[in-house]
């Protein structure tokens, strides 16, 4: 199994090359450059610019520059000059990853939590009461959820602070915005695998054997329902990754992810470059670990 | 008696026995009900609410912001556009987006999950790592990246609006991966069927099979993802235009109301509230639809 992680760890690297340079083509045959929306520059400048940044070589020379720049951590910032974009990414990374780790968690929690009650107690009006939130939290976009939350805990209660990023406090509402679809996602799956595993031969064997019901629910229904859930975990990081630029908007976090969308805006192919391999890279790692997660959790499965 | 034997010989069809498994899903006939009635609202509206005067760009500066009356039953936004009618215009596009992407990822999708699956052996290897390979890359943040730079002006087709053409694009160039997926599975298991093989010993030719007797067998499945698409089509583009990066003005769709909405919400709410409320409550019932859908034609599937 190791030898099965190492290579597709080094099958992560063409992967991540390829989808780099599908965005730097895509940034280079786009009208427009990074310097258009300057005020007029005198020629001599603009040519001085374009050298500094490699932008007046061939597409190809410029790729492999500014690749071989991301690698040793000395790419400039196209428009924040004097500063690397491996040094935006390390300052601005680790507020989007409290914030994804902070939803994630909560996600995790709480639709698992629901999940057990809903399937232990089926057809309850306990049960129905979960699933019934579970199925609002899908349907309501973050985006709707965010303001709301404001104005409820924010405005109108006090009980939060609105907007920013500075101590625990602040980050409640943001969490607990960006995690909520996936906690009403996890809920239902969580749910639905319990109830499937309920009712294999091997709980009925626990069971006739005299376990106690706690311990068939939290070591063996649990392990065996958990499953559809840690599949769901590799695209729902992704979507987390995707969802922390609207909660960063919302909320004026300082994160990666509204600055990505900025940075593409404004054409900063050096840091659009950057951050779409370091995300890249981040992910596929990602569902790596959530492949290696599942054999853990279920033996009959080998990863391939 | 032998009543009962002639029902039995005239037998049921899937198509029948869908119908009426879908029947008994009170929350789903209720969700397409609904769904009905919004369509409607959003389709035939603008007309009726025009017979008193509320027109899409009508303005009343003078009124400005005004809160939910009974000659704007929405209320207006800040420069006295009604917001009822705004909402009506903002769900056609949002529709539209939705059903022009899921067309796309029909088409795509169907017809390469089928050669891929039909064909099988080498070409089916590679079509399939094709799509792994897409859909482990994060392509939202391509897409993010696409609509930043990409001017909408340089998309314009005739009279539609660039910024329509590219969200078409974008979304539906996405959204097709999973349905090949699925379609690919289903051919590959109808492929060894009998009544395959009977079109081929008479001579059928081969993409006659295909789409003529293969693909309409794989409909229940595909009509199930497709109503799980509509919702995650018009959750892309409300989120892209959230960011700024999708519908532009004077166009409006659900997403752009509510940012609009989400900007002003301290002092106006209802400018979230009715565009929130409406598309909310449109993801809601395409998620039930879909559901009891998934229940009456993938009985397998249902979730107990």
């Amino acid at each position: 199994m190791l030898g099965t992680i190492i290579r597709r760890l080094i099958g992560i690297a063409p992967l991540v090359l390829t989808l780099a340079l599908a965005t730097f083509l895509l940034l280079k045959l786009a009208p427009g450059g990074p310097f258009d929306a300057e005020r007029n520059f005198p020629p001599e400048i603009a040519r001085q610019l374009e050298a500094r940044f490699h932008l007046d070589q061939p597409w190809y020379t410029q790729f492999t520059v500014y690749i071989q720049g991301l690698l040793d951590g000395t790419l400039p910032s196209l428009k924040r000059p004097g500063l690397t974009v491996g040094e935006l990414i390390a300052e601005s990374f680790p507020v989007s990853l409290t914030l994804g780790s902070l939803a994630l968690g909560f996600a995790l929690i709480t639709g698992i939590s629901a999940g057990i009650i809903g399937a232990i107690r089926q057809n309850s009006p306990l049960d129905w009461a979960t699933m019934g939130f579970a199925l609002v939290g899908i349907s309501v976009p973050n985006f709707v959820l965010g303001p709301l939350l404001v104005f409820f805990f924010a405005l109108g209660l006090g009980w939060l602070p609105p907007a920013r990023w500075a101590g625990l406090d602040t980050m409640i509402l943001p969490a607990v915005t960006l995690g909520m679809a996936y906690a009403a996602y996890i809920a239902r799956l969580t749910r639905a695998g319990m109830l499937e595993v309920i009712r294999a031969d091997f709980i009925r064997t626990a069971r006739a054997k005299g376990l106690a019901e706690q311990v068939i629910v939290w070591r063996h229904a649990l392990r065996g329902g958990l499953i559809p859930v840690v599949t769901y975990l590799g695209p729902a990081t992704a979507r987390i990754v995707t969802g922390t630029v609207v909660i960063e908007k919302i909320f004026q976090v300082p994160g990666l992810g509204y600055y990505f969308v900025q940075s593409a805006l404004d054409r900063d192919y050096s840091m659009v470059l950057g951050v779409v391999t370091f995300y890249a890279t981040i992910l596929m790692v990602m569902n790596l670990l959530v492949d290696v997660a599942y054999t853990v959790l279920d033996p009959r499965v080998e990863i391939s | 008696m032998s009543e009962q034997v002639l029902e039995l010989a005239d037998g049921t069809s899937l198509w029948q026995d869908a119908w009426k498994r879908w029947r008994r899903h009170k929350v789903s006939v209720a969700s397409a009900a609904t769904l009905v009635l919004i369509l409607s609202f959003c389709l035939v509206g603008p007309a009726i609410a025009g017979l008193f005067g509320l027109t899409y760009d009508g303005q009343d500066l003078a009124l400005g912001a005004a809160g939910p009356s009974l000659a704007h039953p929405f209320g207006t936004d800040v420069l006295g556009r009604d917001l009822m009618v705004r909402t009506m215009l903002g769900g056609r596009v949002s529709l539209l987006v939705a059903a022009v992407a899921t067309s796309v990822s029909l088409v795509v999708g169907i017809t390469y999950g089928a050669i891929s699956g039909y064909w099988g052996g080498r070409v089916d290897a590679i079509m399939m790592r094709f799509v792994d390979i897409m859909l482990s890359l994060p392509y939202l943040l391509l897409v993010i990246v696409l609509m930043a730079v990409v001017p909408p002006d340089a998309l314009r087709l005739g009279a539609i609006d660039g910024s329509f053409v590219m969200m078409f694009a974008a979304l539906g160039l996405v959204s097709w991966l999973i349905l090949a997926r699925i379609v690919r599975g289903q051919v590959l298991s109808l492929r060894e069927r009998e009544f395959v093989e009977a079109a081929r010993a008479i001579g059928v030719p081969p993409m006659t099979i295909l789409f003529r007797h293969v693909v309409p067998n794989t409909l229940g499945p595909v009509i199930v993802y497709t109503t799980l698409t509509i919702p995650g089509v018009i959750l892309a583009e409300a989120f892209l235009s959230f960011l700024g990066l999708g519908i532009r003005e004077p166009n409006a769709s659900w997403g752009t109301l509510v940012n609009d909405g989400a900007n002003a919400m301290v002092v106006y709410p209802w400018l979230l509230a009715f565009p929130g409320v409406v598309m909310a409550l449109t993801l809601f019932c395409l998620n039930f639809l879909g559901d009891g859908l998934r229940d009456a034609l993938d009985p397998h599937a249902s979730q107990h």
